[in-house]
């Protein structure tokens, strides 16, 4: 039997490293794969709560989250190709229209 | 001790799918591993008794999401970069570590006070994991359900009115620009926009 712990862990470096690629890469289509990879993370530690509570919500909660998870890819790409279109750049040190 | 065994080919396989997606200075080879690793998380749902969610896990994210990053992807023409991480980036390596061992510490002072359900692994083999999932969804989260369907409809609208064709376009290198408003204009305009509306 797998204590609980092993599956926290994996979950959490998991989010640690979708943090760090987040804050670290300047592409913005890495930023967006790293947010896949922090929603992964949370996906593992709810399954892995709901097997040892013996409850099926935590993975219903995992079927809403890929719901927003394809939702969010499909906006968020569309949002990156306009961009491109109009600054001709991924780089997000570059987009700061809207910077004060 | 297989079950262990396994647990730690796969989490150790995700875990430098996603180390090597996040350092790699190709963006398609970043791409590519975090398919690796995300295949990997499907073995890992596998080993916690959920084999739905690790279908849905394949089909989802390594079927639509990651491929729908490798098409955008090919469109931007990828090449190496140089200048891939920001200039804080100890700082952002730094955050992530201090959220890693914060979480840990949560992790593991954290204990379960709430009363298991009913639902032991053998009572979920003898309903069969699909079945049990589908009772849950039809029932208990039938709203959500519904408004799942909601939030793909307004995403898929969204993506189309974002992205398609239609919109205004300016002129560059990315857009292709559409002269054939000219032979429809009267004489009389002088200047040329420097927007113009491509048709449908």
């Amino acid at each position: 039997m797998i204590p609980l712990d092993w599956y926290l862990t994996l979950g959490f470096f998991l989010f640690a490293i979708g943090v760090a690629g987040v804050l670290v890469r300047r592409n913005i289509i890495m930023v967006l794969l790293s947010i896949e990879l922090i929603l992964n993370s949370a996906n593992i530690t709810f399954v892995a709560y709901s097997n040892y509570h013996q409850s099926i919500n935590g993975q219903m909660m995992v079927f809403f989250i890929m719901t927003m998870a394809a939702a969010e890819v499909a906006l968020g790409l569309a949002l990156v190709i306009a961009l491109f279109r109009t600054r001709s750049t991924l780089n997000v040190d570059q987009i700061n229209l809207m910077k004060w | 001790m297989a079950a262990q065994l396994l647990f730690f080919y796969f989490g150790g396989v995700t875990i430098a799918g996603a180390i090597v997606a996040v350092t790699s200075r190709n963006i398609v080879y970043s791409a590519l591993s975090l398919l690796v690793a995300f295949i990997h998380i499907a073995g890992i749902y596998v080993l916690l008794n959920a084999e739905f969610i690790a279908a849905v896990q394949i089909l989802v994210y390594a079927g639509a999401i990651l491929v729908l990053y490798l098409f955008v992807l090919m469109l931007f023409n990828p090449s190496e970069e140089k200048l891939y991480l920001h200039k804080q980036a100890k700082v952002g390596i730094f955050l992530g570590v201090v959220v890693l061992f914060m979480m840990l510490f949560a992790g593991y002072k954290t204990e379960i006070i709430g009363k298991g359900g009913p639902l032991t692994a053998q009572a979920v083999k003898e309903m069969g994991h699909t079945r049990v999932i589908g009772n849950a969804l039809f029932t208990d989260y039938l709203f959500p359900f519904e408004v799942a369907s909601l939030i793909l409809l307004v995403a898929m609208f969204g993506a189309i009115v974002l992205a398609g064709r239609g919109v205004h376009r300016k002129k560059g290198p990315a857009g292709r620009i559409d002269l054939s408003y000219r032979d429809k204009l009267p004489k009389k305009s002088s200047e040329t926009p420097e927007e113009v509306i491509v048709g449908r």
